[in-house]
C-alpha cells in the first residue's frame, strides 16, 4: 500500500493508505485524530471540514494521497497549548453555538476560514457561508451569532441569548 | 435571583471544551483492540419473498470472519414493542415480530438480509456485494388508504391485514354527534403531516464486546436510553441477564427521538462479538441511516370543528391514518394514540372532543417518535383548522383563539389529562409584544411595495412532557416504568458525584443538573461532577425523550439531595451538639439557629468519611444517597408562536421573515441552554413546514436518500428567532416547578409558519385554504395558480 506523508498541525504525519482511503478516513483512522467528524457520504454535511494549506476543505472529499506534503490543520490545533480557546471556540462557548458537538468542529473550521477571507461578515454573510455546514440542533442562532461576535461585532442586539 | 451558577443562571457549558476541541468521545470514536468491523446487505426492493442467499463466494473472499444471515437468528427473539395499544374494540392491537436479520421475506428498502463481519470495514463492504441473493419480488403496500382495501397485499402473512389497530380516545359519540347537530359552523381540514428523516447529525453506531472469562456483554451504542437498551436487548431479544450486560452510550450527537429505539444493529453486535469472540463494530453511513433508522410523523388526518352562533367550539372530530411502516419500533404504537390523541384539545376549553387514529403497516421504513412526537401532528392540525375556522367567519385569529383559552387550572380535559397549570393569555400577551404585532400592516405594505406578498401565521401549543406517571403509562399498555432514578455520591473531601439515568446528547445536562444541586448545597457548582450513560456506573434510567431530563430526572436528582442534606444535618448536628430541628444550611455552612455555632460542608462530609466523631448508634458512616421520582401527571408546557414570511408571487418562493416564540416552561434552570433548545426545536420545524420531506415511490423505494434529495434546513433557509420565557407557571406537581423545554419549538412552528403562508396568499387575493407541508415554491405556486 503506498505511504502518505503530510503535516498535521504543525507535526509530521505518514501511514499507509489505500488509494481509495479518504482524507477524513487517513484522519480518524489511521492519525486516531477522530475531532474531525464524518456526518454523510455525499460531501454535504460538512462536519468533516480541515485546513488544506490553508483553505477550508471537506475531507471526506479528498483521498489521502491527494494530501501528500499538505499543511493540514484540524479542530485539535485550534486551541492554544495550554488549552486556551481561540477566539472562535470562545465564542461558540459564550454564544452557546453547540449542542451535541456533532457539527462542531466543521462549523469552527469553516468560521475560521471565513474569517480569514472576510472579517467582519454580516449575518447573511456568515449563513450564506454556512450552507455547506448542516447542523441539526442549534437552529443555526448562536453559531451565526458567535461567528459574529468571534469577529469583533457586537451581538447584542440580536435577539435571545 | 440567579445565585452564582445556581438555579436560572445562564452558565455558560462544561461539556463545550471538549467538544470544540476536537476531544469529544462519540460512539465511533470508539475503537477496541482486535475489532472486526460489520457491514449489511440491506434489501433493495420494498416487498419480497427470500429465495436464496448464497453466501459461499462471500464467505471465501478476504479478511472474512463469518456471514450472519436470518438463520442464525432462528430461535432469537425479535425486536420487541414497548407498548401495546387496544384498539376500539378491547382487543390487543396487531403486533408482527421484527427479526434481527430477514427471516423468509423483505419488507422495507433497508431491511437487514445477512450481515458480514470482516478484519476491515472495506472487506466487509466487499464481501456483503458479493452474497448472491434471489427476492421473488411482491407488490409492496405503500399508500395508507390502499393498504387498508381488503384485497391489500399483506406486509406481515400472519396478519389479519394491513391494519395494526383501529383506536377510538375522548368523547362518546352521542356527546360528539350532540355537539355537531347543534353547530352554527363547522370547518373541515384534510391534511398530510408529512414523514421526515430525523438526521441527528452523528449517524448510529455500535459495538460489541464479549469477555469470556466473565461472561459478560458490553454494548456501545449512540443511544438516549441505554438502560431502556439493556433491558429491551437484554430480556427480549438475546436472553442476558442485566448483571451480564453493560451498555454505554457515551458522547451522542444528537438523538431527536431516533436514538430512544433499541436497533436489530444493536443486537446483532452484541450477539457476534460473543459468536466470535471478538469485539465487533457497526458504524452506519448517511445513506444506511436514511433506510435504517426509524422516521417520523406520517399522518394524513380529516379534522372538524364545530362552533356555536357566538363563535365558542363545542366539538372536535379527527380522524387519522397513522404509518407505522413495516415494523413496529419501541415506542411507535404510542406515538399517534396516546402522545396525539391525549392533546387534541389543545389550550381550548371544547366540551366534546373525539379522536380516532388507524394505525397502519406498509412496506416502508418504520415510523417512531421524533421530536414532539404526536404533539406535532395534534397542534398542526388543530391550529391550522382554527386559522380556517377563523377566515371563514371573518373572525381575528388571535381573538377566536384568545375565546377559547381554557383559563382555569387544574383543567380536565375531555380527552383524559389533566391540565396543572397554565396561562395562555399571558404567553399571548409576550407574543403579542416580541413579534411586534402592531407594525405588521406597515411591514406588509412594505413588502407589497417590493412586489412581495407579506403573510402573518400563529399558533398556540401545549404539550404533555415528563413522561409519566408509571401506574397511568401501564393502564394504556406501555410496558416499562417511566420513573427516573439518580444516585448522589458525595466524597470525604466534599466534591460530589451525581449518577443520572437521563442522557444528555446536546442538552447540556452536565451544566445545568450540577446547577440544580449546587443551589440547594450551597457550593460551587464545579464541586459536582455528573456521570450518565453508562449502565455499569449508574444504577438505573429510563433515559432521555418527551422533554422528561429535568422534570422527571432533575426531580430524582431533587429527591436524591433532599436525602442527603437531611443526613449531612444530622451529622452536623452531632459535630455542633445541638439539635437536628435546629440546623439550617445556608451557602455551603450548616448553623444552628439563633446561635454562632456552625461548620462547614467539607467538615461533615469528612465526619462522614472519617466518623471518629460521628453518631454511629444512629446513622451509617458514607454520604451517598438514591432517588426513584416518579411522576403523577405529565408537565404542560404551552406557548404561543408567531412566523411572518414574505412570498414570491413570480416564483412561489417562502422566505422567513421574522420568527417569534412566547413559551412558558414553568421555572428554568438556565436559560441560554432553553434558548438554545428553542431555536433548535424552531429549525426543524421551519424544516418540516419548508423542506423537509420524505419520498417514496409506488413501489416502496426511497426517493428522498441522502442529503442531495432531502432538503435539510440550513443556516440561510431560516432568520435569527425572538424567543421569551418570562410566562412562567410553575409546574404544580414536581419539585423543581419545571416543566420541559425539549420539544417545544419543533412543535410550535410548523402550524405558525403555513398560517403565514396562507396568510400571505389571501392577501394577494389568491382563495388558497391549505397548502400541504413543505410548503415548497412548487406547492405555493400550483396552489395560487390553481386557485
Ligand atoms: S462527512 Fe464530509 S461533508 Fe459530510
Ligand atoms: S450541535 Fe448538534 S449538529 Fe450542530
Amino acid at each position: 500500500m503506498p505511504q502518505v506523508s503530510m503535516t498535521v498541525n504543525g507535526k509530521p504525519a505518514s501511514g499507509e493508505v489505500e488509494g481509495r482511503t479518504l482524507l477524513s478516513t487517513f484522519l480518524r483512522e489511521t492519525l486516531g485524530m477522530t475531532g474531525t467528524h464524518v456526518g454523510c457520504d455525499t460531501s454535504q454535511c460538512g462536519a468533516c471540514v480541515v485546513h488544506v494549506n490553508g483553505d477550508a476543505v471537506k475531507s471526506c472529499t479528498m483521498f489521502a494521497l491527494e494530501a501528500e506534503g499538505a499543511d493540514v490543520a484540524t479542530i485539535e490545533g485550534q486551541a492554544a497549548a495550554d488549552g486556551t480557546l481561540n477566539a472562535i471556540q470562545a465564542a461558540f462557548q459564550e454564544h452557546h453555538g453547540l449542542q451535541c458537538g456533532f457539527c462542531t468542529p466543521g462549523m469552527v473550521m469553516s468560521a475560521a476560514a471565513l474569517l480569514k477571507e472576510n472579517p467582519k461578515p454580516s449575518e447573511a454573510e456568515v449563513r450564506k457561508y454556512l450552507s455547506g455546514n448542516l447542523c441539526r440542533c442549534t437552529g443555526y442562532h448562536n453559531i451565526v451569532k458567535a461567528i459574529m461576535a468571534a469577529s469583533g461585532q457586537d451581538v447584542g442586539a440580536i435577539a435571545a441569548e | 435571583m440567579p445565585a452564582d451558577g445556581g438555579i436560572g443562571a445562564a452558565t455558560p457549558r462544561r461539556e463545550d471544551v471538549r467538544f470544540l476541541t476536537g476531544a469529544g468521545n462519540y460512539t465511533d470514536d470508539i475503537n477496541m483492540r482486535g475489532q472486526a468491523y460489520v457491514a449489511f446487505l440491506r434489501s433493495d426492493v420494498a416487498h419480497g419473498k427470500l429465495k436464496k442467499v448464497d453466501t459461499g463466494a462471500a464467505a471465501a473472499m478476504p479478511g472474512v470472519i463469518r456471514i450472519f444471515t436470518g438463520e442464525d437468528f432462528e430461535g432469537v427473539g425479535g425486536i420487541p414493542c414497548g407498548w401495546q395499544v387496544t384498539d376500539r374494540h378491547g382487543e390487543p392491537m396487531q403486533e408482527p415480530p421484527q427479526p434481527v436479520l430477514a427471516q423468509g421475506k423483505v419488507r422495507h428498502i433497508g431491511d437487514r438480509i445477512a450481515a458480514v463481519v470482516a478484519e476491515s470495514l472495506e472487506q466487509a463492504r466487499n464481501a456483503a456485494e458479493a452474497i448472491v441473493v434471489e427476492i421473488e419480488d411482491l407488490p409492496a403496500v405503500v399508500d395508507m388508504k390502499k393498504a387498508l382495501e381488503p384485497d391489500a397485499t399483506k406486509v406481515h402473512d400472519d396478519l389479519k391485514n394491513n391494519l395494526c389497530y383501529d383506536w377510538v380516545f375522548g368523547s362518546d359519540d352521542a356527546a360528539i354527534e350532540g355537539a355537531f347537530s347543534k353547530a352554527a359552523h363547522v370547518t373541515t381540514l384534510e391534511l398530510v403531516n408529512q414523514r421526515l428523516v430525523a438526521n441527528p447529525m452523528e449517524p448510529r453506531v455500535a459495538i460489541g464486546d464479549y469477555a469470556s472469562h466473565s461472561d459478560e456483554s458490553t454494548l456501545y451504542t449512540t443511544s438516549q436510553n441505554p438502560h431502556m437498551i439493556r433491558l429491551l436487548m437484554g430480556a427480549f431479544v438475546l436472553g442476558i441477564p442485566e448483571h451480564k450486560l453493560r451498555v454505554v452510550a457515551p458522547d451522542v450527537g444528537g438523538g431527536f427521538g431516533t436514538k430512544i429505539f433499541h436497533y436489530a444493529e444493536e443486537a446483532f453486535c452484541t450477539f457476534a462479538a460473543k459468536a466470535l469472540h471478538r469485539p465487533v463494530k457497526w458504524t452506519s453511513s448517511r445513506s444506511e441511516a436514511f433506510i435504517s433508522d426509524a422516521q417520523g410523523r406520517d399522518h394524513v388526518t380529516k379534522i372538524e370543528l364545530a362552533l356555536d352562533a357566538e363563535n365558542n367550539f363545542i366539538g372536535l372530530r379527527t380522524d387519522t391514518l397513522a404509518n407505522m411502516g413495516a415494523y413496529l419500533m419501541t415506542v411507535a404504537p404510542a406515538v399517534p394514540t396516546y402522545l396525539h390523541g391525549t392533546l387534541m384539545a389543545g389550550c381550548y376549553r371544547t366540551p366534546a372532543v373525539q379522536v380516532n387514529v388507524r394505525a397502519v403497516f406498509t412496506n416502508t421504513v418504520p415510523v417512531d417518535a421524533y421530536r414532539g412526537a404526536g404533539r406535532p401532528e395534534a397542534t398542526y392540525q388543530l391550529e391550522r383548522l382554527i386559522d380556517k375556522a377563523a377566515r371563514e367567519l371573518g373572525a381575528d385569529p388571535i381573538a377566536l383563539r384568545r375565546q377559547n383559552f381554557v383559563t382555569e387550572f387544574p383543567y380536565t380535559t375531555p380527552v383524559a389529562v389533566q391540565y396543572d397549570t397554565g396561562n395562555y393569555h399571558g404567553t399571548m400577551d409576550v407574543l403579542e409584544k416580541i413579534a411586534d404585532i402592531a407594525g405588521f400592516e406597515k411591514r406588509r405594505k412594505d413588502s407589497e411595495a417590493r412586489g412581495k406578498l407579506r403573510g402573518f401565521g400563529i399558533n398556540c401549543y401545549i404539550e404533555a412532557c415528563g413522561l409519566a406517571p408509571s401506574h397511568l403509562v401501564g393502564q394504556l399498555g406501555g410496558r416499562a416504568g417511566f420513573y427516573e432514578s439518580a444516585t448522589v455520591r458525595v466524597n470525604a473531601t466534599g466534591g460530589l458525584v451525581v449518577m443520572t439515568g437521563s442522557h444528555s446528547h446536546g442538552q447540556g445536562h452536565e451544566t445545568s443538573f450540577p446547577q440544580v444541586v449546587a443551589d440547594m448545597l450551597g457550593i460551587d457548582p464545579s464541586m459536582i461532577e455528573l456521570v450518565h450513560g453508562d449502565t455499569s456506573k449508574i444504577p438505573m434510567g429510563m433515559g432521555t425523550y418527551g422533554s422528561r431530563s429535568l422534570s422527571v430526572g432533575g426531580s430524582a436528582i431533587y429527591r436524591a439531595t433532599e436525602k442527603i442534606i437531611a443526613k449531612a444535618k444530622k451529622i452536623a448536628a452531632h459535630l455542633m451538639e445541638a439539635s437536628e430541628a435546629d440546623v439550617e444550611l445556608k451557602d455551603g455552612q450548616f448553623s444552628v439557629a439563633g446561635t454562632d455555632k456552625s461548620v462547614a460542608w467539607g467538615d461533615v462530609t469528612l465526619a462522614a468519611y472519617v466518623p471518629h466523631n460521628y453518631p454511629l448508634e444512629d446513622i451509617e458512616p458514607g454520604l451517598e444517597e438514591t432517588a426513584f421520582y416518579d411522576p403523577s401527571n405529565f408537565t404542560y408546557p404551552a406557548g404561543a408562536y408567531a412566523c411572518e414570511v414574505e412570498v414570491d408571487p413570480d416564483t412561489g418562493k417562502v422566505e422567513i421573515m421574522s420568527f417569534a416564540a412566547a413559551d412558558d416552561f414553568g421555572n428554568i434552570i438556565n436559560p441560554m441552554i432553553v434558548d438554545g433548545q428553542v431555536h433548535g426545536g424552531i429549525g426543524q420545524g421551519i424544516g418540516q413546514a419548508l423542506l423537509e420531506n420524505c419520498v417514496y415511490d409506488e413501489t416502496g423505494q426511497l426517493l428522498s436518500a441522502s442529503f442531495m434529495d432531502y432538503a435539510m434546513p440550513r443556516a440561510d433557509d431560516v432568520p435569527f428567532y425572538a424567543v421569551d420565557h418570562s410566562s412562567q407557571t410553575p409546574c404544580t406537581h414536581n419539585p423543581l416547578g419545571v416543566k420541559g423545554c425539549g420539544e417545544a419549538g419543533a412543535i410550535g412552528s410548523p402550524p405558525a409558519v403555513v398560517n403565514a403562508v396562507v396568510d400571505a396568499l389571501q392577501s394577494g387575493g389568491h382563495k388558497v385554504d391549505h397548502i400541504d407541508m413543505p410548503v415548497s415554491p412548487a406547492r405555493v405556486w400550483a396552489a395560487m395558480n390553481n386557485a
